[in-house]
């Protein structure tokens, strides 16, 4: 495929808010199932390895009219949880067979016994990841969730899930995260080759893309890229982005961001996607080493509780090693994770003297002027910093 | 105005007062101090290594009453706080970042430990890591998983009483120089269980008609020794005998609830309430109820720190499982279909007129699916319900003229239902 269709793919994919991609996969063999699930870490291998998609619901943003979503939640919660509902109870979800519900707050918590209210007989499960990082402690309440996993899923699936089912998909996902990386690799090193606008489109299709057929397309994305001609360095900042890790921003939004002249070098966008940070143990027992990883190499995010105090590490890490000049903290409105977790975030930043600005959002802000005259000032003014 | 008092509200004022008293005195006595949360707290385990438990929740929603918290709120705010989160966590920031000055009006100590029980709410987490940033002192996580399928299953179990053994007990121990004695352990959890008998059958007394309690706006006096830092004490079983004794002679003597203004005259409506009071203008809530002789009979604030009418007893027997227990079965760590069932069995067990949900912004544990809750509830019971929103401790959040409305209106659909039956 040329690059333009690439992007088209990525693009139709992203609008598919009826699923219809994940209709398809199920038609093509009788049997087939697909399993849903909200935003930050689910074990998709478990998923994967009974034969069954795993699908990343990560709500309707600004292409939903929510209607019965929002009689559902007062105002002051976010806006992920109502366009999820409203995804499901206008029958958009009805493609999936199960929904899986992380622990990343207590709103999608919630979320996860409003389902069970209102859709008895489906299966639904919250995944509760442990707090506790030690081995014999966390590790093993961690591993007895993915035991009980593992036999829903058989049961969902109609089949065994062996150890060879599990490493293979254990191995399948490795060559997914390892090409996301490379992306990420790819993105801070020449930004204006694979802009976040373009590349954010092609991480969404891992939601709803078996993950062989993701990394084949994000192969294809990352050679036909640079061949571009068009695309040339511009003088824009480098900046991160943090608090994006649930509800995602409309695509406006990041579009905003690079006119107003930022080159997003990292972000914390779809997190789930490479939340284990290292290739996962292929050898031996498969439980075993997705508790591993779990554990020991998880992405830091909001959700996950930091024993070692340090809370802005990640982003220090994040700022020195892709040569950041700033950090813009985006949050969705009403998201406690990311807006209790900023202030230690932004203490840390101020510690280091990294410029940094916050704005928030919901996933159908419709309107950027502000955001662009925000984001255009902070990167100018980081530019002008440089200069002197 | 004279407010009336119950005997065991002027006993509890005294068992606070003490409490902050020693808390005020403890760097000069030398005696350490442990931050930690009402749910899931492990007050008899604190206890039993002479360490002094302080809440923060407690600090909050009494600078709430004392009409303190909106300034700690806007401190905070003007510290970087979103708008957006907890109001708790925002008057308790606020609160320490002018002096950290108690109810009683002298400075609060320093935390020796935070204590994270993570229990039945996100926010408690990112709550003590914003202030292990403000103290140099240990962090003891504890992690409740969520009790997503409406039971408990023994690897939870097995899990907490490991994170007890391994992470907590370990860090008390070295905060407090002493060695974890079991024995004494167990004979706090027997006192807990007598305590607890006590509230129990205070809280099931509302099933009278009329009912001799408020077992929201009173009940929340009453689980104060149970929920904070008393649970295990002998102090707390004295509280609690005297209370029964206290509500038995107003069965007997067929009187209802004692409000601020003195005892209920009738009891006209009888309501279950799901959701924590707002705080910041307690009383005038108060009064909008029990002014139209409505009474609480039944609520799930009350059940935040420990739901015992359900069975569960503090059992001396097996000290870290019944912890664990306990601390699985606090209220805001059940399932949203658990929570539809207890108050659908509230609604029929304590002949309830009406389910009222105070739904308050600050606490996504609590409000998240609300007013689905509500229409399961009515549809299960045929009970009409109403929905009124304010926050815990932000009084930018308490509309008192729409909230009045929305009660009175709701007060009189009930006259109009039971006209037409």
């Amino acid at each position: 495929m040329t690059l333009q269709q690439l992007v088209a793919t990525a693009r139709a994919l992203y609008d598919d808010l009826d699923l219809e991609c994940v209709r398809r996969w199920k038609d093509a063999v009788p049997g087939r199932k697909a399993v849903g699930h909200m935003p930050v870490y689910v074990p998709r291998e478990l998923i994967h390895a009974a034969g069954m998609l795993p699908v990343g619901v990560v709500g309707g943003g600004d292409r939903l009219e929510i209607i019965r979503g929002d009689a559902l939640f007062q105002s002051y919660i976010c806006r992920i949880p109502r366009s999820t509902i409203e995804l499901a109870v206008s029958g958009r979800l009805d493609v999936l067979d199960g929904m899986l519900f992380p622990s990343i707050c207590d709103v999608i918590r919630n979320l996860s016994g409003m389902w069970q209210l209102l859709f008895p007989g489906r299966y639904v499960r919250y995944i509760d990841v442990p707090q506790n990082f030690d081995t014999a402690v966390g590790g093993a309440f961690w591993r007895r969730e993915l035991e009980r996993l593992r036999a829903d899923f058989a049961e969902l699936a109609g089949r065994e899930i062996t150890n060879d089912d599990l490493r293979n998909s254990i191995a399948v996902y490795n060559e997914n995260r390892a090409v996301i990386r490379e992306l990420y690799r790819e993105r801070s090193r020449r930004p204006w080759i694979f802009p976040l606008s373009e590349a954010f489109l092609f991480l969404r299709a891992g939601n709803v893309l078996p993950p062989e057929e993701h990394t084949a397309l994000l192969r294809e994305y990352l050679r036909e890229a640079p061949l571009d001609a068009n695309r040339r360095e511009q003088d824009h900042s480098r900046v991160i982005l943090a608090g994006m890790f649930c509800e995602q921003p409309p695509h406006g939004l990041l579009v905003t961001l690079e006119r107003a002249g930022c080159d997003v070098v990292d972000d914390d966008l779809l997190i789930g996607l490479r939340w284990l940070t290292r290739d996962v143990g292929v050898e031996g027992d498969p439980l075993d080493a997705l508790v591993d990883a779990y554990l020991h190499a998880s992405a830091s995010s909001a959700s996950r509780y930091a024993p070692d105090g340090d809370r802005a590490r990640w982003l220090l890490d994040s700022y020195a090693g892709n040569h950041a000049e700033g950090v813009v903290f985006c949050a969705p409105s009403f998201c406690d994770p990311a807006l209790l977790d900023q202030p230690m975030l932004v203490a840390g930043l101020d510690r280091q003297g990294v410029p940094h600005t916050e704005f928030k959002y919901s996933e159908d802000t419709g309107q950027f002027a502000v955001i662009r005259e925000q984001a255009g000032t902070f990167s100018d003014s980081i530019r002008l910093w440089s200069a002197t | 105005m004279n407010v009336q008092r119950e005997t065991s509200m002027t006993l509890q004022k005294q068992l606070l007062s003490d409490h902050y008293d020693a808390l005020a005195r403890a760097p000069e006595e030398g005696k350490k101090v442990v931050y930690t949360f009402v749910p899931g707290n492990l007050n008899e385990l604190v206890r039993s290594f002479d360490l002094l438990p302080l809440l923060p929740e407690i600090n909050a929603l009494q600078s709430g009453m004392r009409k303190l918290s909106g300034g700690y709120i806007t401190e905070a705010e003007k510290h970087g706080h979103s708008e957006d989160v907890c109001t708790y966590v925002k008057c308790d920031i606020g609160m320490s970042l002018r002096g950290n000055i108690g109810p009683t009006g002298k400075p609060l100590p320093k935390p020796d430990l935070l204590l994270l029980s993570y229990t039945g709410c996100f926010t408690f987490m990112k709550w003590f890591e914003l202030l292990r940033e403000q103290y140099d002192c240990p962090v003891a996580m504890l992690h409740v998983p969520y009790q997503a399928d409406g039971r408990v299953d023994p690897h939870q179990r097995d899990y907490i009483v490991q994170q007890l053994r391994t992470e907590v007990i370990p860090k008390l121990e070295q905060v407090s120089g002493r060695a974890y004695d079991e024995d004494r352990l167990r004979a706090m959890l027997r006192r807990s269980a007598r305590a607890e008998d006590d509230l129990v059958w205070v809280l099931q007394s509302a099933k009278h008609v009329p009912s001799p309690i408020d077992a929201y706006f009173g009940g929340v006096y009453y689980i104060g020794p149970i929920f904070s830092a008393f649970r295990g004490t002998d102090e707390a079983v004295r509280y609690y005998a005297a209370l029964r004794a206290e509500v038995e002679e107003r069965i007997a003597a067929g009187a209802g609830p004692v409000t601020p203004d003195g005892p209920m005259k009738s009891e006209r409506y009888r309501l279950v309430v799901e959701g924590p009071p707002n705080w910041t203008s307690f009383r005038d809530f108060w009064r909008m109820f029990y002014e139209e002789q409505a009474v609480v009979v039944a609520s799930t604030y009350t059940k935040v720190g420990g739901l015992y009418d359900t069975g569960f007893r503090h059992d001396p027997d097996s000290p870290l499982e019944t912890l664990a227990d306990y601390c699985l079965g606090c209220y805001t760590n059940l399932s949203l279909p658990a929570r539809v069932d207890l108050l659908t069995r509230y609604v029929r067990e304590y002949r309830a007129d009406g389910l009222l949900i105070n739904s308050v912004k600050s606490c996504n544990s609590f409000s998240v699916g609300q007013l689905l809750m509500l229409r399961e509830v009515e549809n299960r019971t045929g009970v009409p319900g109403a929905f009124i929103e304010s926050d815990l401790v932000d009084p930018r959040y308490f509309s008192a003229a729409n909230i009045k409305n929305r009660i009175e209106s709701y007060l009189q659909m009930l006259d109009q239902k039971r006209a037409i039956a």
